[in-house]
């Protein structure tokens, strides 16, 4: 609990000068302007602009259409990337082919694969979900051929002495025994998929829908940077609601299963 | 009906006869060729409790992959009941040094792993084999544990009860206790006795202890290395249960364990 107040004292505090600092907190004569609203807008204006968008139905719409994109995406990264990572466990000439590729590929950052992905898609969703695929694909499969390497060949041993077939001991055994690894491959996954698909977005303009980063783009255009901060907040809020919501419960179980609880 | 079904499955005690014929095996190390087993040949007869020692590299733990399908001879071969072994089957179980479970199954979960594998068995009476296993152990209140939260002996107690679950006509052992401390691994040599006393199963048990060879087996197969050969073999007539701490047990001990250093002192010579 005293943690908790910890925190948000600190992000109270943090809101606090920001607004002192950008002329919000005249009425209690803390009337300093440092910079101009449309370099540092005061948190008021940013405040009313996420207000007005979301009652209005523009921000909740543009989640819907971003979130779309980014499920598909992540979700296509999974089925190709978990099935690979296998193989390319399983198989030495996988492994020093694919898997040389997907490491190379780790390496560049997904966004660099806007300027390609528009040549090839044009301005349409294909080239969004093509860089969230990229984005997803290699680390999910590296970290899924990785937690596979690491389980402990006894357990192979014991399940072939009990009867398991090749198969049954690949899906009953070793994928379970490397779901630790898998499950933060998968996360990392979904933390690339959103900053992939946050750059596609601001880089892409799709007639077929506008998404939270085009919005972001075209504060930055329109000269609002309220809108701009304002995003920023959204992009924020879902990355770390993902996180929360998604993948917690399933590390928090795993770790309560195999023990290795920190606190 | 169900219930019938279960008795038979749990009271009924299949066992086998096991012949090890001039099985020889070499391993291709970098340092060149080493020949673990060098034609072998035993009788293990049914519901016999068989203790192989010796010092490592004797071939004692090769010989139980052998058994237990995971390895194949390069020459003779092993035969369960006059069939030779191609593979593993769920007519052995094995039992490995490190307690192997699975950390993300619960304990139950890890006995009825094998369990599954089981046909002509509903989920349900697969329940209430691994539970009766469970008992068997001592481990019935902790069925729904985690294996992290379980102590080093009760982690091989859960291994025993998964191995003997699928009701295998041979246990095979591979020194489950080595890595225990000494009071647990007395009460599991209790634990174990009382098991074969009610299972009869055949039991291959390997250790390079020979105090814990003598204290268990009703036979102990003593081996040597380089290569790896049967030398001795010694009948154990001690009554049970046998508690290590025995005068008689600990002065046949005595006597193997002298018979072993012969052979290292020769070989060293």
């Amino acid at each position: 609990m005293k943690r908790v107040l910890i925190t948000l004292f600190f992000f109270v505090l943090l809101i606090i000068i920001w607004a002192g600092l950008t002329g919000d907190l005249a009425a209690i004569g803390l009337d300093i302007s440092l910079w101009s609203p449309y370099v540092l807008p005061p948190p008021s204006t940013v405040g009313h602009y996420l207000w007005d968008n979301t009652v209005n139905g523009k921000i909740p719409l543009s989640m819907l259409i971003t979130l779309r994109r980014l499920l598909i995406g992540y979700i296509i990264g999974l089925v190709l990337g978990v099935p690979l990572g296998m193989l390319a466990a399983r198989f030495r000439c996988i492994n020093d082919t694919l898997g040389m590729l997907a490491l190379g590929l780790q390496a560049l950052p997904s966004v660099c694969w806007v300027p390609l992905a528009c040549i090839w898609f044009g301005q349409t969703e294909a080239a969004l979900l093509f860089v969230v695929i990229m984005g997803t694909l290699w680390s999910v499969l590296l970290s899924t051929q990785n937690g596979m390497k690491n389980v402990p060949p006894i357990y192979a041993r014991a399940a072939r002495t009990m009867g398991s077939s090749p198969l049954h001991t690949l899906i009953f055994v070793t994928l379970p025994a490397s779901a630790p690894f898998v499950v933060s491959g998968m996360k990392q996954g979904w933390a690339f998929a959103w900053r992939s698909l946050m750059a596609a977005e601001i880089y892409v303009s799709v007639v077929s829908g506008f998404g939270i980063g085009q919005y972001l783009h075209y504060g930055r255009e329109l000269q609002r940077m309220y809108q701009v901060i304002g995003i920023m907040f959204i992009i924020i809020a879902v990355g770390l609601l993902a996180d929360k919501i998604l993948f917690s419960p399933i590390e928090s179980w795993l770790h309560r299963r195999w023990g290795t609880d920190k606190e | 009906m169900t219930q019938e079904k279960l008795h038979q499955e749990i009271h009924n005690f299949p066992t086998a006869k096991l012949s090890i014929e001039h099985v020889c095996k070499d391993f291709v190390t970098s340092r060149g060729t080493v020949r673990a087993l060098d034609n072998v040949s035993l009788t293990i007869n049914e519901g016999e409790f068989v203790c192989f020692v010796g010092p490592s590299g004797c071939g004692k733990s090769t010989l139980l992959n052998i058994i237990a399908g995971l390895e194949k001879p390069d020459s003779g071969m092993a035969l369960i009941d006059g069939t030779p072994i191609t593979g593993p089957g769920r007519d052995r179980m094995v039992m490995f040094q490190e307690h192997a479970l699975f950390p993300w199954l619960d304990v139950i979960g890890n006995v009825m792993f094998g369990l599954k594998q089981k046909p002509n068995l509903t989920d349900k009476e697969r329940l209430e084999v691994a539970k009766y296993y469970l008992y068997l152990v001592k481990m019935d209140r902790f069925a729904h544990a985690n294996i992290h939260e379980l102590s080093g002996g009760m982690r091989q107690r859960v291994a025993l009860a998964r191995s003997l679950a699928p009701n295998p006509k041979i246990l095979l052992m591979d020194e489950p206790f080595s890595a225990l401390d000494a009071m647990t691994r007395e009460r599991l040599y209790g634990d174990i006795q009382d098991v074969w006393e009610k299972r009869r199963k055949t039991i291959v048990f390997v250790t390079h202890n020979v105090r814990e060879a003598v204290c268990l087996g009703s036979r102990v197969v003593l081996f040597s290395p380089h290569p790896g050969r049967v030398r001795e073999e010694f009948p154990v007539y001690l009554a049970r249960p046998r508690n290590i701490n025995n005068h008689d047990l600990a002065d046949l001990s005595q006597s193997i364990t002298s018979a072993l250093k012969g052979y290292t002192a020769s070989e060293s010579d």
